[in-house]
């Protein structure tokens, strides 16, 4: 047989975020190891040193675009803790509909604008059709659902915050803005459709999901912890609550964490080939303290969604597999229900009337050198953690973004894909992009992980030790 | 009249300004009419294609791979468009420019860290001494500020480049807006 040959692809497409794959094979052509590489690094968490306190909301949300609303949100919570206030009640409740219009279109964003072509279209279609373009001519209605889905979340924001992205409304304290009466009744007059949008995709992604038995199997499917916030009943939600952590058969590992004291039992290990860190749950070590964050594990990790439509599609998801739903494939299906609840919970929290009261923010100055914080983003559990001196100077910053935490699930998916797939004897278009497809579950944000974007060539090839081009295939 | 052909890349930015570009929103649809996304984060094409008539630029350059990128891109490209603060001014990324690079690793590496500390090294590009803007290393033809600039924004500044005219940018856009 041959030599041992690494296949890079270089880069993963449709995904947010700059990064490549490296297949290692041995004698016999078989995959024997994979490493997702994440390529960019932006230093957040060093620039913001000796900048004020209070400017850490709007800058640490230039860390992602996409997701911008979860680190204003995470990042005013924590300087909600140096000021040691508690917000207004209205105040709080402005943020969690910011925060899940926020979840809407970003999950809206990763499955119809970036994986929707493989799952309508076929992982080995044309890579020339495989995009959002390509839906649109094949399925219109998909194609023009996802956009509006999108805009429903994203227009949200631009009635509370005054900007689509980067809104400067979420302040340490509160919010800058009360919610007017006009803002809304329109916000509530969309809510009819966008529910209507995602009740008819999530039929359609049940449907479709039934076609990928085999993928299923393979993307990500195997045994880890998963970790999200609860609420006090057990309840799914994305602002406030207590993490907890559950194993392959459901059963609570760790309960009631509190989350400003992540440190304690969260670690980042460091691997030479990428930027991004991979967070482990200490107490297990590694690998056994590997864990996954985001929809499938927020949805294996709560006791209920909360909201009538969302809690029969729970129901329904939960029937796919006895305990936790495993395989990585179902983030899919996660972020639909997700989507769901969230539509359904910004009408209830809008149909309160105090979300109308003038009080949306507490004044302080800060009244303590230290404060960390968490929510749910999109991806997962996010947190951000600030020290300042007597001035309310940023002396010190410490984020856990939730790409980093699936960054060992990712690689291990990575392998597990490459492993049933690729066959190094004869590369093909499909077998790479099932790869790639993998990483699209798990909707990476790699602009937030390494607190960044991009693309190159695609050009995988095949090298021998000696760095010989040994075989080549360019895409497309 | 054939197709225009349309890239948008990312370097060294939080991807907002493609996130306006897909604010857009049924625009985006009627723009698919007018012109092809030949290379994008959106589609797969993984080359970075010849001739195409304009390349929207979001991000500074920050790593050794970003000034790569954009010089290929540059070689490429009839109309190179600085898209979003970073691309013009560096912004944010240049942000980490009055650090020394390694304290800057250090933060993420080695002090933030409870295993392995290390400044990873394999495989993945370093970054440059400093985060730049996009026209202190290649030519660039038209400057759209805004962090991000806003879909209206994009959509007028496109569709007067797509018509062969300068967009006048002045009222509709701003550094920060």
């Amino acid at each position: 047989m041959g030599e041992r040959r690494t296949i890079v692809i270089d880069p993963v497409t449709r995904i947010e975020g700059h990064s490549k794959i490296t297949l290692h094979l041995n004698e016999q052509g078989r995959v024997e190891d994979a490493h997702f590489h994440v390529t960019q690094f932006r230093g957040f968490e060093k620039f913001c040193e000796g900048r004020p306190f209070a400017e850490m909301p709007s800058l640490m949300a230039r860390i992602c675009g996409i997701c911008p609303v979860s680190h204003l949100i995470a990042s005013a919570k924590a300087c909600d803790a140096l000021l040691a206030v508690k917000i207004p009640p209205t105040a709080e409740k402005l943020r969690r509909i910011f925060g899940i219009a926020q979840v809407v279109q970003s999950h809206a964003l990763s499955l119809f604008h970036l994986s929707s072509p493989d799952l309508l279209l076929g992982m080995d279609a044309d890579p020339a059709q495989s995009n959002l373009f390509g839906v649109l001519e094949k399925n219109p209605t998909l194609a023009r659902d996802g956009i509006a889905l999108r805009k429903f979340g994203q227009q949200i924001i631009e009635r509370l915050g005054g900007k689509r992205i980067h809104p400067a409304w979420v302040v340490p304290g509160g919010v800058s803005e009360p919610l007017s009466v006009e803002d809304r009744d329109a916000i509530l007059a969309t809510v009819p459709e966008a529910m209507a949008i995602a009740s008819r995709s999530l039929a359609w992604l049940k449907e479709t999901t039934a076609r990928f038995s085999d993928e299923i199997q393979a993307f990500g499917n195997f045994p880890s912890l998963f970790m999200g916030l609860v609420k006090k009943d057990g309840g799914l939600t994305f602002y406030d609550g207590t993490l907890r952590i559950v194993d392959e058969s459901g059963e609570a590992v760790a309960e009631d964490l509190d989350p400003t004291r992540y440190f304690e039992y969260l670690g980042e290990k460091v691997e030479p080939w990428s930027y991004l860190k991979s967070a482990y749950y200490i107490p297990r070590g590694l690998p056994g303290g590997a864990y996954r964050v985001g929809p499938l594990a927020r949805l294996n990790v709560c006791s209920h969604c909360g909201t009538p439509l969302a809690d029969k599609e729970l129901a329904e998801f939960r029937q796919i597999q006895k305990n936790a739903v495993l395989s990585s494939f179902y983030y899919h299906q996660a972020r639909l229900i997700e989507i769901l609840y969230c539509v359904e919970r910004i009408e209830q929290l809008l149909s309160d009337p105090e979300i109308l009261s003038k009080h949306v923010r507490a004044i302080a100055r800060p009244n303590a050198l230290e404060g960390a914080a968490a929510a749910e983003a999109p991806r997962g559990t996010l947190f951000h953690h600030y020290k300042i001196d007597e001035q309310g100077l940023i002396r010190w910053a410490n984020l856990i973004i939730a790409t980093g935490q699936n960054n060992l699930a990712m690689n291990r998916s990575v392998l597990q894909v490459a492993q049933r797939y690729v066959e190094g004897e004869r590369l093909n278009h499909g077998m790479l992009n099932r790869v790639e497809a993998v990483i699209r579950a798990y909707d990476p944000c790699l602009s937030c992980s390494t607190h960044a974007l991009g693309q190159m060539a695609l050009q995988v090839q095949l090298l021998s030790p000696d760095g010989a081009v040994l075989d080549e295939l360019k895409r497309p | 009249m054939s197709k225009k052909k349309l890239a948008t890349v990312w370097l060294d930015g939080c991807s907002g300004c493609h996130m306006s570009f897909l604010d857009m929103d049924e625009r985006l649809i009627e723009l698919a009419d007018r012109v092809d996304l030949v290379y994008s984060p959106l589609v797969d094409t993984k080359e970075f294609p010849p001739d195409v008539d304009v390349t929207l630029v979001e991000g500074a350059v920050s790593s050794e791979e970003d000034l790569h990128k954009i010089q290929v891109i540059r070689g490429r490209t009839k109309l190179l468009v600085s898209l979003g603060d970073c691309a013009v001014t560096a912004n944010v990324p240049g942000m980490r420019n009055p650090f020394p690079v390694q304290a800057v690793y250090d933060r993420a590496y080695r002090e933030n860290v409870t295993l392995a500390p290390g400044t990873p090294d394999q495989v993945i590009p370093r970054l440059l001494p400093y985060a730049r803007p996009v026209h202190t290393v290649v030519s660039v033809d038209i400057f759209i500020p805004g962090c991000p600039p806003s879909a209206d924004t994009i959509y007028y500044a496109l569709t007067e480049i797509l018509e062969g005219r300068q967009p006048e940018l002045s009222g509709k856009t701003r550094f920060g807006a």
